[in-house]
């Protein structure tokens, strides 16, 4: 890692607020609070996580029931089978959905999201209008992310408001059966992980939902 | 030792406290259910202000019916919620209308 601060320009031309984080993070070095190496390790860490893992691990659980049911019962351990370290004091749950149960995801308090498997959320995930509305009419968001579940289908939100991070374990679509577990990766998106949409498999005559 | 088990009726306290808490206001007053003791974590309230947390208070995933929180759910009346709630937010639900 080259020593200009290569983050520095990127980091902080935009808002008040960058401009504030970059003079909180000069304190802290200079107070020698964290080293200039700890938080380039730190930017790493995130950088390397990305919603690749949770599709990893879905497309794993799909083809594998004996891996679903440790994702199920102990996630860390579960991710830690294919790499991905998600070690740390927050727990991880993973929530399925089934014919009958469709699960999304929301933290109402601020963003609480898995990131140590799934990196940063989206910003529209930290919005006011997602926080407060998920709660309130999820259906109606949903549907404006182009998902409608079936009136029998019960809707379950998860409000991470503390220790455990959720994400959602999709049904694996119709018409998927003859594809091989990288290509069912390639089905899930980030979007399927927090649950406001579900995959879609083009190839499927499952267009109905 | 938990306060409380699943299966529980419970409220959410609808006390003010000032400062860092992680009991969302939508839920305060209301009723629902304990669906699992998800542990003991340090307490967040405290932890905020850079105190150690501890003792460790337990933690709870509560499950809410929608329609029991909102009076104009338009969903279906299974829709459900969970939030984790810790303890100290949380009374015994004695009767009551739900």
């Amino acid at each position: 890692m080259s020593h200009g601060h290569p983050h520095e320009e990127v980091r902080h031309k935009s808002s008040p607020y960058a401009a504030r984080i970059r003079a909180i993070e000069v304190l802290l070095l200079e107070k020698g609070v964290l080293t200039e190496s700890e938080i380039q390790d730190r930017i790493s860490y995130m950088e390397a996580r990305s919603p690749a893992n949770g599709a990893k691990l879905v497309a794993r659980a799909w083809v594998d029931p004996a891996f679903k049911e440790r994702l199920l019962t102990d996630t860390k351990a579960a991710a830690m089978e294919l790499g991905i370290d998600a070690s740390g004091p927050v727990e991880f749950v993973v929530v399925e959905n089934t014919a009958k149960v469709h699960n999304l995801i929301v933290c109402t308090l601020c963003s609480c999201y898995p990131r140590a498997i799934l990196g940063r959320p989206p910003d529209w995930y930290k919005s006011f209008e997602y926080r407060s509305r998920a709660v309130r009419e999820p259906r109606a968001v949903m549907g404006e992310f182009g998902f409608e579940p079936p009136e029998d289908v019960e809707v379950v939100v998860h409000d991470s408001t503390a220790d455990v991070r959720y994400m959602v374990l999709p049904m694996r679509p119709a018409g998927t059966e003859d594809l091989d577990e990288e290509e069912l990766a390639e089905l899930v998106t980030r979007d399927d992980l927090i649950g406001v949409s579900v995959p879609r498999y083009a190839g499927s005559q499952s267009a109905k939902s | 030792m938990t306060a409380f088990e699943t299966g529980d009726r419970v409220r959410v306290r609808s006390a003010d406290k000032p400062g860092h808490v992680r009991t969302p206001e939508y839920l305060k007053g209301k009723t629902g259910r304990v669906e699992s003791v998800l542990g003991e974590f340090r307490n967040p309230e405290d932890l905020a202000y850079g105190l150690s947390g501890l003792p460790e208070r337990p933690l709870y995933k509560v499950g809410f019916r929608q329609a029991d929180l909102w009076s104009d759910y338009e969903g279906p009346a299974d829709d459900y919620l969970y939030a984790d709630v810790y303890e100290q937010w949380l009374e015994h639900d004695e009767g009551g209308i739900t």
